[in-house]
């Protein structure tokens, strides 16, 4: 009992806790946990408490730091201890953010809607003419966040396969597999950067080229570290969020029915699935930089924090139903996209790609089901980012 | 009634948006992605949302008082 419980741990269905959280949930709200490696570190399961705890001064991001907690092998790779922005503290990190929030704030994300429905109904049309049953991991879920990520930094489409797949293997490949894709991925943008300095063009990396590589805010390296991050950024986690939510839905249909018989009530229905799914089961890896008190515990300096983004998405403290999909909720307030200096600079682009899609797959065939039961689908992925191999689906 | 003033910090804000989603009657961002307050002075049917969106932002840029703020 007083033993520290294993973290993280695999779903067997693909939008609902393991089963073993549910012990680590009542032994909160904070408590050690043992990591892959043997080490401890502790967890933070209680939704006040993540927001306590992720804007508090003391919390560091310093990837290299001794103490910093290691979740999975692949993490322990060079190029994942040195990212851009997530592995940063301010004041640096806060200076980087502000080069991009601008082009990632809600206002400039809303004017891209005409293009990303048009991306999306591009790929619908493809799945209706390929017909049942098609698998919609190949033919949506990964495509899409590829392609709108693709547009806006201004990297050409015809590279995007590669892209694709280097990013899936940096995020969930075996920890060789990932330190050789991060590589190629690093070498393949590093050209990337070096042409868009000679030849700035109209996507964000060119921006970027005009607004701060010219003015001598930043150099090539620094560019090539920023455009590694949104690139792996934007994808698996977007791919995920939609291929889980097209299945939750599905296995949801009353909750289904609420959303044609109203579409306004998709944002909403976002929020709520983003609560449910919590795709980014561990939304926060952090070390503590000075001593932390919290929840009438002490957490030391140089100690490893995780904060489960699965647990505090349904904390029953601040969650009515917590366990019960509503996407009519007022309260589906959540930490999938993290809390603090840290929370997503992509979490508009993701709602709205994801809104979008929605919308179009499910009245454009309004027939869809599953194609396979839910239980017999495959899943990757305990620590970051959950997700399915194959979606299949039929009408 | 007391009326309730709501005031941002630009140096905190980290551009989410989640107060513009929330209300958009009450809040905007600059060209630089950053919060604005359209209407300090709150409108009784806005005090619930404003308060969300204050509970949301990441950042804690959002102040809610009794009164305008000091600069």
């Amino acid at each position: 009992m007083t033993e520290a419980p294993p973290y993280p741990q695999k779903r067997t269905c693909p939008y609902e806790p393991p089963a073993g959280y549910r012990e680590i949930g009542e032994r909160g709200p904070v408590l050690k946990v043992t990591l892959f490696d043997g080490r401890e570190a502790w967890m933070v399961t209680g939704y006040r408490e993540s927001r306590e705890i992720l804007t508090h001064p003391n919390l560091s991001s310093q990837r290299t730091h001794p103490g910093f907690p290691i979740v999975a092998p692949r993490f322990r790779s060079q190029i994942a201890r040195t990212l851009a922005l997530i592995a940063m503290d301010p004041p640096v990190h806060d200076v980087y953010r502000r080069y991009l929030n601008p082009h990632f704030s809600l206002k400039s994300v809303r004017r891209m809607r005409p293009e990303i429905e048009r991306i999306v109904a591009g790929f619908v049309d493809r799945i209706v003419e390929h017909g049942p049953p098609a698998d919609l991991v190949p033919l949506l879920a990964v495509p899409l966040p590829s392609l709108v990520i693709c547009r806006h930094l201004g990297v050409p489409y015809e590279d995007h396969d590669f892209f694709q797949d280097a990013s899936g293997k940096v995020m969930l490949g075996t920890e060789e597999e990932s330190a050789t894709a991060a590589q190629d991925l690093f070498d393949y943008i590093d050209r990337l950067v070096a042409e868009q300095i000679k030849d700035p063009s109209d996507g964000l990396l060119g921006t970027l080229v005009r607004e701060r590589v010219v003015t001598g805010d930043i150099g090539h390296d620094e560019l090539v570290s920023i455009a590694l991050v949104l690139l792996i950024a934007a994808h698996e986690t977007t791919s995920s969020s939609l291929a889980l939510g097209v299945i939750t839905l599905l296995e949801h249909p009353e909750q289904l029915a609420l959303l044609r018989e109203d579409p306004d009530r998709l944002p909403g229905a976002v929020e709520e699935l983003l609560r449910y799914i919590a795709t980014t089961d561990l939304v926060a890896t952090r070390v503590a930089k000075g001593d932390i008190e919290i929840a009438g515990h002490l957490i030391r300096e140089g100690e490893g924090v995780l904060v489960s983004g699965t647990l505090a998405n349904r904390d029953a403290a601040v969650h009515q139903r917590a366990d019960e999909l509503d996407v009519l909720r007022e309260d589906s307030h959540h930490l999938t996209f993290g809390f603090g200096i840290h929370q997503c600079l992509g979490q508009n682009l993701a709602r709205m790609e994801l809104e979008v899609a929605f919308k179009e797959l499910f009245t454009r065939i309004p027939g869809i089901r599953l194609a396979a039961p839910v239980g017999e689908l495959p899943i990757l992925g305990a620590g970051t980012v959950q997700r399915v191999l194959q979606l299949p689906v039929a009408w | 009634m007391t009326a309730v003033w709501v005031s941002a910090d630009q140096e905190r804000c980290i551009s989410g948006g989640r107060c513009m989603a929330a209300t958009s009657e009450v809040f905007d961002q600059d060209e630089d992605g950053l919060v604005v307050v359209l209407t300090p002075q709150v409108a009784p049917e806005l005090e619930d949302r404003v308060r969300k969106a204050a509970y949301l932002c990441p950042s804690r840029a959002i102040r809610i008082g009794d009164g305008p703020s000091e600069g």
